[in-house]
């Protein structure tokens, strides 16, 4: 077991290697951030003096050894256009993004699982037909249009909440939160019912699947036999054995979401990371996107370690398939 | 369904697809989409690239209007007086032909490498099989949305970006089949006849292959235009001279907010319809592919 971790762990720090010198050299090639920072009538010399202060005007090798060098310290530049160090920039429009996340998660949950079960406990009755038919179709529709469908049904057509920025917050804790105030909650619905829809056609599709396997299993025969309630039959015995699946990949798809939040904040203007990103490509904020780099790159490797460790801890032929491999 | 006779691989796939009325709809809806981008320029009403047909008078028209010159609008104008319509077909033209390429090329290089990997086994495996793993823990979109913030746009590097995100599936499903197939007897009974190494790669172990292929491609299809949509959309896609479904809808974001529906939601309209055509033909035919479900 020990072996295998050192293995897993080394792999891990040689992905993150291996992604900071592709992110940092494929950045290299996009072109020189000064020629849009700098004021087009600036003399050389002015120019000159803002490469210098950037660190641009070093050779490539120098520049990623500083990179490097930083990124052991946690230390992934300073952002040219805001001006403030880039990780901090990210951390302080984290929150945003892990409010939308994790409400567009629990609306997918929430109405996904119960769906799921009812056209899994039923699968011939009409509702049920509707309720794939309306999963194949949040499969399939672009998540931007969706967006912007939305936009202009609530916002434009109904005019029933905002199209789009952030509202009121409060701080909880010095971490800005929207869900307390009517306008923050109004400003967030949205957002997140546009990130839910897709992750909801997911778990609706694994939960009936889920469902329409476990319904024929011998214990809940056995349930039923013994006279227990349906409602206790599906709440309990059915429910906590689909469960597994769609946790496991709910998981695995928490990265998913703040990845593809990017779509959903830029149609929202919501100001979370994934709105950042998009501003700082346009603007060539170098640091700001090697540092979004960085650390979606880290999330994602510790989701996978965590996930593969979690595995072989509770499945032990991975552990010694990956020993002799 | 009736049993036929001479019972080859293609008719008896032709008599399983035709056994589900949605997904032969589905079938024929893709049959239209792809007659209508190929034949974009014979069908449709106006070339909305070509200066000389369009008219600034007839900008932002609503749906069903008449235009200046007496050209009907059935799905409205943009800003420039286009006819939504024609630019939609010249789009879907665009989309679909950026992900068959993508696809097509994911799949030869998915089948090149897969195959050698499971032929080879080895240290060639390791590297092959490590560089999936690793390509398939990152989500698609948002590396594609970094390579081109690097490439700059383009229809040429939209693509190369969809391959370099796509043909990691397609390596995994082949090595996975090639696998068990290279196992089997008739590879055995290739190799004791001495036949070249291509030979029964190529010729026998290959076309057993297909099958989970066409299905995965099926998907990516689909998940390729959804993804060259997205990038359109968000500014790093296809450039403005080469207008694909996705960056109509981008165009028409900016008209959403003052009742000027039509230019993003028609082009969406017309997204929606081809994704699902494409998803429903793939999940049948993986239904019908899979050897669990033929019980």
């Amino acid at each position: 077991m020990l072996a295998y971790l050192i293995r897993r762990f080394s792999q891990a720090i040689f992905v993150m290697a291996v992604m900071a010198t592709i992110v940092f050299f494929g950045l290299y090639a996009v072109g020189n951030p000064v020629d849009l920072l700098i004021n087009p009538e600036a003399d050389l010399a002015e120019q000159e003096a803002t490469m210098r202060r950037l660190g641009l005007d070093r050779p490539v090798h120098v520049q990623f050894g500083y990179f490097l060098n930083g990124l052991m310290q946690g230390d992934l530049g300073t952002s040219f256009v805001h001006n403030r160090p880039a990780l901090e920039l990210i951390l302080s429009r984290l929150p945003a993004t892990l409010e939308l996340a994790f409400l567009g998660i629990l609306i997918a949950v929430g109405l996904g699982v119960p769906l799921g079960m009812i056209a899994g406990l039923r699968p011939e009755a009409p509702y049920s037909k509707l309720i794939m038919a309306g999963s194949v179709v949040g499969f399939s529709t672009p998540n931007f249009w969706q967006g912007l469908m939305l936009i202009m049904f609530f916002a434009v057509f109904l005019g029933w909440l905002p199209a789009g920025g952030r509202g009121d917050t409060i701080d909880v804790l010095g971490i800005p939160v929207s869900f307390l105030t009517w306008d923050g909650l109004s400003h967030l619905i949205l957002p997140a019912v546009n990130v839910a829809i897709f992750k909801m056609s997911l778990v609706i599709r694994l939960t009936r699947a889920g469902t329409s396997e476990v319904a024929l299993q011998d214990y809940v025969k056995y349930a039923r036999a013994r006279g227990l309630s349906p409602r206790r039959v599906i709440g309990v015995h059915i429910l906590k054995n689909i469960l597994i699946p769609v946790v496991t990949v709910l998981g695995l798809e928490t990265g998913n979401v703040i990845a593809f939040a990017v779509v959903t904040e830029t149609v929202f203007a919501w100001p979370g990371i994934g709105k950042l990103l998009i501003d700082s490509i346009g603007l060539l904020d170098r640091p700001v996107v090697v540092a979004y780099l960085m650390l979606t790159v880290f999330l994602f490797v510790m989701i996978n370690l965590i996930v593969d460790i979690g595995y072989s801890l509770l499945d032990p032929r991975v552990r010694i398939k990956g020993d002799k491999a | 369904m009736t049993v036929t006779r001479a019972d080859t691989p293609l008719r008896r796939f032709v008599a399983d697809y035709l056994t589900s009325p949605l997904a032969v709809v589905a079938g024929l809806g893709l049959a239209v989409i792809v007659l209508l981008a190929v034949f974009a320029g014979q069908i449709a009403p106006q070339n909305p690239y070509d200066l000389g047909q369009i008219t600034i008078f007839d900008g932002s028209l609503p749906p069903g209007e008449l235009g200046f010159e007496g050209f009907r609008f059935w799905l409205g104008s943009d800003e420039q007086g286009r006819d939504m319509l024609s630019a939609m077909i010249y789009g879907l033209r665009i989309s679909l032909f950026v992900s068959f390429v993508a696809v097509g090329s994911a799949v030869l290089i998915g089948l090149g490498l897969g195959l050698l990997a499971a032929w080879r086994g080895g240290s060639i495996e390791a590297i092959v099989m490590r560089t999936v793993d690793i390509q398939l823990s990152f989500p698609a979109l948002l590396v594609a949305l970094l390579l081109l913030a690097a490439l700059g746009k383009g229809v040429d590097k939209v693509i190369i970006a969809l391959i370099l995100v796509q043909w990691a599936y397609f390596a995994r499903t082949v090595r996975a089949a090639a696998l068990v197939e290279i196992k089997k007897d008739y590879v055995m009974a290739a190799r004791a006849a001495a036949l070249p190494q291509w030979r029964i790669l190529f010729g026998h172990v290959l076309p057993n292959v297909m099958p989970p292929v066409l299905v995965i491609a099926t998907v990516q299809i689909a998940n390729a235009i959804a993804i060259e949509a997205s990038l359109s959309f968000l500014g790093v896609g296809v450039p403005i001279t080469e207008p694909s479904l996705g960056l109509l809808i981008a165009n028409g974001f900016d008209y959403l907010l003052s009742g000027r529906y039509w230019i993003s939601f028609y082009p969406g309209v017309a997204l929606l319809i081809t994704l699902v055509c494409i998803n429903l033909v793939g999940d049948h035919v993986r239904d019908i592919l899979n050897p669990r479900m033929q019980s």
